[in-house]
């Protein structure tokens, strides 16, 4: 029941964040910019569109939406949002996680070559290269988390009051993973459409219409599970408290305001800095790695 | 002169039947395989000549992995090796196949020697070659002695298995073999290196200081990185994976190193768990490395070529073996519901445990390999959409691939086998957890009924307060349910037609397959990235028709196998300047020979009489 409500939540809510953050974005550089529900416009418009499906692709550019689209959802379950402990918590921990999110980026990163376009390559190269190099410096982020818990176990780290230096560390890595595995600025630009600089978009140029809509629906919700993560982990706080109308307000309020405040920084993030060369990023997810290795220390010395 | 042959010679004890069972799973689908992949390569007699080497050669496996006396295992060890070779140079009319086999069998010896003089001081202490007298004999064995002798094994061994830098002879030797040969000295015999550690060094010898194991995780994390970085540089599709079976390797030995870590800092139910982990990834690479190896001969008998960049747009033209590639490609990349998931799941997991237990920097240092393997998996998915996307997707790049035909059915069947295997292997995860527990707990010599593993719940009492969880079978659910979910929203909610047309082409109308992404070109960013190790260097030539005009423009880029060029390129010079050297001894004259024997003979009698 409560996995239901999370995922239909998951669903509803994803898009706005990132109406929210383009809307920040366009306010921040002075234009009045599209409106924060634009994107739900924009599913319901590709719903209605016909779609156009390359003839040189096959099966696997069919399914990729749908692989993508489950695997993000299972991610999500896995994410307690209510409750201590996600219904769906005997699923896997943390490190299934990581590989849960590998599922569908493999399948996207196919469906990119499967096309044949030059454009797709690029993009899926480009892709597995930021995300292998994302996978230590997450592995690292979640080693230093469960050190204080001893324990990969989710609903451990989401029943947390209290915050320690190790987690800030850990929640700045975090950040610095997010904006390479959300496709935000400087590792990725979702607003181009230039080759150069395309990465994620590369990846689903050749989608349209409905299986775009999918595409898009999932990284929605994958940006949503990060930015829970990020807030629990720099914003802790217990599970939902029954009983009490007044305290369950509140505290739905300040887990929305949470994460309203990570979207606030990721835009403040991209307009202020300018997107990276490729190869760079590597020096840049180093960082985040290094971030990990300093939360992971401050964490064996308990602090 | 010795007793040899007193005790009983075979041991059928759960670490080697469990070894067995893995032979056997592999060789059984190569050899149902090999029927119609041999047929139309050789002649008849020759084939038959090829079935009896791989019938000798599983058998062989089969008793290095069960006898249970030194001089008996260094027999069939020896026997395998040969049948081996053997196998590898079996395309005699190819050169590279006699180079390829001259290292392999070069290095094999080189591994030989060095268990052998293993043994040797084993049995200076325990004055017999059975398992059990040495076991008992090695309890009051000096520690420096055990080092040494660990030291020994682990080149020994090390050198079969393939771990970095010893791993020269894999990339040359795997690929030359015939496809269903190199599933099985992937799959397998690279693993009877493995039983031999597992065997020799931690059920015989027992672990000593922490160090061994230190040692082992740090030539574990090279193999992986090494392994995958080079797999993700090569486009010869058979050698790509054998690349990937040193880095599996790799991943193997971080399980096997880690319960030799934690034996030596007394964490006895993390050292269970650790070679839980170990050896479930060593049952899926067989499964996995095997299937994958056996699609990529189909891939070489239906197109003639093995180089990725000619390859392409396959999965319309053999759509059965490409889905099993896919199957294959999907569980070494450790995607979930897998087999390939599971165990790289219990890997870290088991670093992660142990993190929990160690205290100061060894967490550090355990987070840290960790983080290494997440890498590797990381590389590994990356190298795996490299090669299934540029073989089998997209348009086909040349006329190889153009015509190429779907394999016969035995093939099929054969790789059949293996890939419902994979997915057995990942579903019911819980069960064979179990069944490794007795195997690694009988090995360790450890009480493992306190441990709990049910379903998706595994409790390592006493040393974790906290229970850990996995489901596949909860997960494969899952991911299905909310497959269909999203099945279910495209076709209630997508009112639009689905309309089949060219890809996007920027108006260009010409769209072939010269325009598509190389394999070259997809592992461009890694070769900068990891440029400080690979050294990649490149030459470009411009031929030009006037200086406006460019008639023609060559561009070749390269990676310097770094271990090769400093390490073994070295070693081989001085080898050969060695001989030359001893050539002026060689003046052709018997008398001088004989008389070359009689010192010898002289001196060797003076040698013994020391003892």
């Amino acid at each position: 029941m409560m996995i239901i409500l999370q995922i239909i939540l998951f669903i509803l809510t994803a898009p706005l964040l990132s109406g929210l953050i383009t809307k920040i974005k366009n306010n921040l550089r002075m234009r009045k910019g599209q409106s924060i529900i634009q994107p739900y416009y924009n599913l319901v418009k590709l719903f209605s569109k016909d779609e156009v499906i390359s003839e040189t692709a096959s099966w696997i550019f069919r399914v990729t939406p749908f692989i993508v689209l489950s695997s993000t959802l299972a991610a999500a379950i896995l994410i307690p949002v209510f409750i201590f402990a996600s219904s769906a918590h005997h699923m896997g921990d943390f490190l299934a996680l990581i590989f849960i999110f590998a599922l569908g980026r493999f399948f996207l990163a196919l469906s990119a070559l499967d096309t044949g376009s030059s454009f797709g390559g690029m993009g899926a190269s480009r892709e597995m290269f930021i995300s292998s190099l994302v996978e230590p410096a997450l592995c690292m982020v979640i080693f230093a988390i469960s050190l204080q818990f001893s324990s990969t176990d989710i609903s451990a780290f989401s029943g947390m009051h209290a915050i320690t230096v190790s987690s800030v560390v850990a929640a700045i890595a975090l950040f610095l993973i997010v904006i390479a595995e959300t496709s935000r600025i400087p590792i990725d630009n979702q607003e181009t459409h230039l080759e150069l600089t395309m990465v994620h978009e590369a990846m689903v140029l050749e989608y349209s219409g409905r299986s775009l809509a999918l595409i898009e629906m999932a990284s929605y919700i994958k940006q949503m599970i990060f930015f829970f993560l990020i807030a629990q982990l720099i914003f802790p706080i217990g599970g939902l408290p029954l009983g009490n109308f007044v305290q369950m307000l509140l505290w739905v309020l300040w887990c929305i305001t949470r994460v309203v405040i990570i979207a606030i920084t990721v835009a403040l993030v991209e307009v202020s800095v300018a997107k990276m060369r490729l190869f760079r990023v590597a020096d840049f997810l180093g960082f985040a790695f290094v971030l990990g290795v300093i939360a992971t220390v401050c964490a064996i010395l308990g602090v | 002169m010795l007793n040899l042959l007193t005790n009983n010679l075979f041991l059928f004890d759960p670490l080697a039947l469990f070894f067995l069972a893995v032979i056997f799973i592999v060789s059984l689908p190569s050899i149902v395989y090999s029927f119609s992949y041999l047929k139309g390569e050789y002649s008849t007699a020759k084939i038959l000549l090829a079935q009896v080497l791989l019938l000798a050669f599983v058998l062989s496996m089969a008793l290095v992995v069960s006898v249970s006396n030194c001089l008996i295992f260094l027999i069939f060890w020896e026997i395998m090796s040969l049948v081996s070779y053997f196998l590898v140079v079996f395309d005699t009319k190819q050169a590279k196949s006699i180079q390829a086999g001259l290292i392999y069998i070069v290095m094999t010896h080189i591994g030989t020697a060095f268990i052998i003089a293993a043994f040797m001081i084993l049995h200076n202490y325990a004055h017999s070659f059975d398992f059990f007298a040495i076991k008992n004999a090695c309890q009051a064995m000096p520690s420096q002695t055990k080092d040494i002798v660990f030291l020994l094994f682990l080149i020994g061994f090390g050198t079969k298995a393939g771990i970095v830098p010893l791993h020269i002879w894999l990339p040359y030797a795997h690929p030359q073999a015939s496809s269903h040969i190199s599933s099985i000295m992937s799959g397998v015999m690279i693993k009877t290196a493995i039983y031999g550690i597992i065997r020799f060094v931690m059920f015989i010898l027992g672990v000593n200081s922490s160090w061994w194991g230190i040692l082992v995780l740090i030539l574990a994390v090279i193999s992986c990185l090494v392994g995958v970085i080079y797999a993700l540089m090569e486009h010869d599709i058979k050698r790509l994976l054998a690349y990937h079976s040193v880095e599996n390797i790799g991943i193997i030995l971080l399980g096997v190193g880690l319960a030799m870590f934690f034996t030596s800092l007394g964490l006895p139910y993390l050292a269970v768990f650790s070679l839980i982990a170990g050896l479930y990834h060593l049952i899926n690479h067989a499964i996995f490395k095997g299937l994958l190896f056996l699609c990529a001969g189909s891939v070489y008998k239906a197109t003639g070529t093995r180089d990725i960049e000619k390859l392409g747009g396959l999965i319309k033209k053999m759509p059965q073996t490409a889905a099993y590639f896919l199957l294959g490609a999907m569980a070494i990349s450790a995607l979930p519901p897998l087999n390939g998931f599971v165990s790289e799941w219990l890997t870290l997991q088991a670093f992660f445990l142990g993190a929990f237990n160690v205290i100061g920097g060894n967490k550090l240092f355990l987070g840290i390999c960790a983080a290494m393997l997440a890498l590797t998996s990381g590389l590994a998915a990356a190298c795996f959409v490299k090669a299934f996307g540029v073989t089998f997707l997209a348009k086909p790049r040349s006329h190889y691939a153009e015509s190429a035909k779907e394999v016969a059915l035995p093939m099929r069947i054969g790789m059949l086998i293996l890939a419902v295997l994979i997915v057995i292997f990942g579903l019911a995860a819980a069960l064979i957890i179990k069944l490794l527990a007795r195997v690694s707990g009988s090995t360790l010599g450890i009480d493992i009924s306190s441990m709990t593993f049910s379903l998706n719940n595994f409790t390592l009492a006493p040393q974790t307060a906290r229970n850990i969880y996995l489901s596949t079978p909860t997960l494969a659910l899952w991911l299905l349910i909310f497959g269909i979910v999203g099945f279910v929203i495209y076709r209630i909610f997508g009112r639009g037609k689905s309309v089949i047309y060219k890809t996007w082409d920027c108006g260009y109308y010409k769209l072939d397959s010269r325009n598509e992404y190389t394999a070259t070109a997809f592992s461009k960013p890694f070769r900068v990235a990891f440029s400080f190790f690979l050294l990649p260097y490149r030459k470009t030539q411009k031929i030009r028709e006037s200086f406006y005009h460019i008639k023609s423009f060559s561009y070749e880029t390269h990676t310097t196998k770094v271990f090769k060029k400093y390490i073994y390129d070295p070693v081989l010079a001085i080898v050969f300047k060695t001989a030359k050297a001893m050539r002026r001894i060689q003046l052709g004259s018997i008398h001088l020979y004989l008389g070359y024997i009689f010192i010898t003979l002289l001196l060797l009698i003076i040698f013994i009489g020391q003892f």
